[in-house]
């Protein structure tokens, strides 16, 4: 899968080059959003495109969710690839009809006459003091639109080969960025010093053309006390305790959540009998709901203990109480001592 | 909030607040005499190139091009010749024919759903007439004219009203929700105003690679309320998107007039004004009118000019849908009172007045074409109606969700064809 040179990147810096990647490489790609353009975007996701491939490839937007949404479905029905940027997760709402209604639709009301062939690039996520406008995780609504798909990365490596499976993808794909992870993983210790990418074997990007297939999980760390699904941000702080507590667990980091790869889930699940879900969004509905229906549709039989999840908590995203909120280390451990005793 | 309202701190009445009432109800006698109807002569025709705010009274006047005698007058007249004048006759006849035979066959139980846009066919015929036929149209779900201008087979409408076997879109989409890419139009959405922005962004991608092809985009005067037609306009007028924006002023949004669009305050044509893009109000019973605003908007648009809203003044003389009863709010002979008459009777008045075109030839055509719409039916019909059997094959309802059918739509797949199993036996299969 691998070519070429690697190059040490953030996640940031991988996002960045898969764009400029596929902006090589297809003529029908263009890149837009609010500030994306000449500034290179307010998380520099976008830095050095325009000045390298161009003003109509790579160019600002007004402040207009649904307009960046419904111009991309109308770009794609002419034959060009869009790959709009929305700010924050949280500015996705006014683009929500275009999405719902018209993106995820289109290839299905048309009966293919037409498709839509967008990448809507987010980033999502709390744990940098956004407060509740820039730190929402809205995954599962996602998930529940039929027609979209959504993928989560969790590292530079995946971050770049996913994001360009994305752009080539027929289909709308919602890509949600984890923000909190874009120059380092995160240990879940907020007052510990940031460890940068540098030192994490996924920094090593190939700087030329890969895929990662959507719809893959990746086995983080292999193990037979139990299973742990998680993806983004809480693959980093579900795996920084799992190593504390000295637990022989199973991590898998979804990638993909929609279409899932129930085969993995349903592989491990069976091996370890046990399944904690770890997400950073809301509880009720979240998307953790439903990996526990499947896990206990397909594995009822293997189970020892009943699925657990930890969760954000069902309030919006505090400010100040950030990281009460956030499913760090303690609320981790708590599940993960309970569903051991089960 | 208080318990008791704030009394006003000085002798100022108390606040009131307006809800948008329309002048007559079932039962009253329309009166539409205050409506203005400038004289043909009286607009001027701006060069294509003018910039928006120099043209701004074109917003708020009427453009029109025939008079109440049948005389094509002014500045606007696109002069074109008998025989394109006839064509237009022909397609708005058809349209109207093709309209009464579909919506009998709804009235008959033979499909769920059907829109009318009698009185309105001008807005879509000579508008399509005046753009190139590889310029892409943005329909909402009243253009059906647009197709039928654009040669389209009646066949295959008639097989999406009917979701039968014949039905290209697989029975998925709400009757007259069509799709015809080669045809350069694009799939109707049920949602309104959503291919608004779209349009917008069809006509940026055909800038930006230096095509020239331009797009057309409808909406009604009721959807023009949408955050999508707004965004749509900022978006367009930013980039100078080569696009026609046209709002069909049909004067009803279902049963709430256009004063709940803001009707009551100003033109539709001027929502152009602030954004800065060209607006033309328009006749839009007077086909020759709603041509030439389209050649002009259309050549403002392909020359790099920008985009322009055209206001298509006029009024939907049926219901909404085959779902609506008009008689229950507004009343009943307003069509009949409607000052700017109805298109297709001053087209043909018009032709009949150059000496073109008369009474006899007049029927002839109008009985081919009903004959045509009657003959084309009996063979959709012959590929199924509505709810009577089954037309498509169970498992295309989970195609197309995406371009691969990933597992967990195959499972839901073989569960549906379970149940049907169950249901009809193990060897039953679609007529």
């Amino acid at each position: 899968m691998m070519t070429g040179e690697t190059k040490t990147m953030n996640m940031i810096e991988a996002i960045n080059s898969a764009m400029d990647v596929m902006l090589g490489r297809d003529d029908k790609m263009v890149v837009m959003g609010e500030d994306v353009g000449f500034f290179g975007g307010v998380f520099r996701a976008t830095a050095g495109l325009q000045k390298k491939h161009g003003k109509t490839r790579v160019f600002d937007t007004p402040i207009n969710e649904c307009g960046i949404i419904g111009v991309a479905v109308g770009m794609g029905a002419y034959g060009l690839r869009p790959v709009p940027e929305i700010q924050f997760a949280d500015y996705i709402y006014p683009g929500l009809d275009q999405l719902v209604s018209e993106a995820a639709r289109l290839r299905y009301r048309s009966a293919a006459d037409f498709i839509c062939p967008m990448t809507v690039r987010t980033p999502f996520g709390g744990g940098i003091f956004g407060g509740q406008t820039h730190s929402q995780s809205p995954e599962s609504i996602m998930t529940h639109i039929c027609g979209v798909k959504t993928v989560i990365p969790s590292n530079p490596y995946d971050a770049k080969g996913l994001l360009i499976a994305a752009i080539e993808d027929n289909d709308p794909v919602v890509f949600l960025e984890p923000k909190r992870i874009y120059n380092g993983p995160f240990s879940g210790y907020y007052d510990r010093p940031v460890e940068p990418w540098s030192k994490h074997d996924a920094s090593a990007v190939p700087e030329d053309y890969y895929r990662i297939e959507l719809g893959k999980a990746a086995t983080v760390r292999e193990g037979e006390a139990l299973t742990i699904l998680a993806y983004g941000t809480m693959v980093h702080v579900t795996k920084t305790i799992v190593e504390e507590m000295g637990i022989d667990a199973e991590i898998i980091d979804l990638r993909t959540l929609l279409p899932l790869d129930i085969e993995a889930i349903e592989t491990s699940v069976k091996k370890t009998g046990r399944c904690l879900i770890i997400h950073e969004a809301t509880r009720t509905s979240g998307f953790g709901a439903e990996l526990a229906a499947l896990v206990q549709e397909r594995c009822f039989y293997h189970l020892e203990a009943p699925v657990e999840r930890v969760t954000g908590f069902d309030t919006p995203y505090p400010h100040s109480l950030e990281w009460a909120y956030f499913p760090g280390p303690v609320r981790i451990a708590t599940a993960l001592t309970k569903i051991l005793k089960d | 909030m208080p318990e008791t309202p704030r009394r006003p701190a000085s002798n100022l009445p108390p606040l009131s607040l307006h809800i948008p009432e329309p002048r007559y109800r079932p039962g009253d006698t329309p009166d539409f005499g205050d409506i203005e109807v400038p004289a043909v002569e009286a607009t001027p025709r701006p060069s294509e190139a003018t910039r928006p705010d120099a043209m701004r009274e074109l917003s708020y006047g009427l453009v029109r091009v025939l008079d109440f005698d049948g005389q094509a007058k002014g500045q606007w007249d696109p002069k074109l010749s008998p025989e394109r004048l006839r064509t237009m006759l022909r397609n708005m006849m058809l349209t109207r024919a093709f309209d009464d035979r579909m919506f009998r066959a709804q009235r008959q139980g033979k499909t769920s759903f059907y829109m009318k846009c009698t009185g309105e066919e001008a807005t879509s015929v000579a508008s399509t007439m005046a753009i190139d036929r590889t310029d892409m149209v943005f329909p909402s779900y009243r253009q059906q004219g647009i197709l039928i201008t654009r040669d389209y087979p009646l066949i295959q409408m008639m097989n999406q009203i009917y979701s039968n076997r014949g039905d290209h879109l697989l029975g998925r989409q709400l009757p007259i929700m069509y799709s015809a890419p080669e045809h350069g139009f694009f799939s109707v959405s049920g949602n309104l105003a959503t291919q608004y922005p779209q349009a917008v962004g069809w006509a940026m991608a055909s800038a930006s690679k230096g095509d020239s092809r331009i797009a057309t985009v409808w909406c009604g005067e009721g959807s023009s309320a949408e955050g999508d037609f707004h965004s749509a306009l900022t978006f367009a007028t930013v980039y100078n998107a080569p696009v026609i924006f046209n709002v069909v002023n049909n004067q009803w949004a279902i049963s709430s007039f256009s004063g709940f669009a803001g009707g009551e305050r100003t033109t539709f044509a001027a929502r152009a004004v602030g954004y800065g893009i060209a607006g033309l109000r328009i006749d839009g019973n007077d086909p020759l009118a709603v041509y030439a605003a389209t050649q002009w908007a259309a050549d403002r648009a392909r020359t790099n000019n920008g985009p322009t809203l055209i206001e298509h003044f006029t009024y939907r003389s049926e219901g909404h849908s085959t779902s609506d009863d008009p008689s229950a709010y507004r009343a009943a002979d307003e069509a009949t009172a409607w000052p700017l008459g109805d298109p297709i009777a001053r087209l043909r008045q018009h032709l009949e007045t150059i000496g073109e075109w008369n009474a006899e030839r007049h029927e002839a055509q109008a009985k081919e074409l009903d004959d045509l719409v009657k003959t084309t039916q009996k063979q959709s019909e012959k590929l199924g109606i509505l709810g009577h059997g089954m037309h498509q094959p169970f498992e295309t309802m989970f195609e197309d969700v995406f371009e691969e059918m990933p597992w967990h739509l195959k499972e839901q797949c073989d569960q549906m064809l379970a149940e049907q199993e169950a249901k009809f036996g193990p060897n039953w299969k679609p007529e």
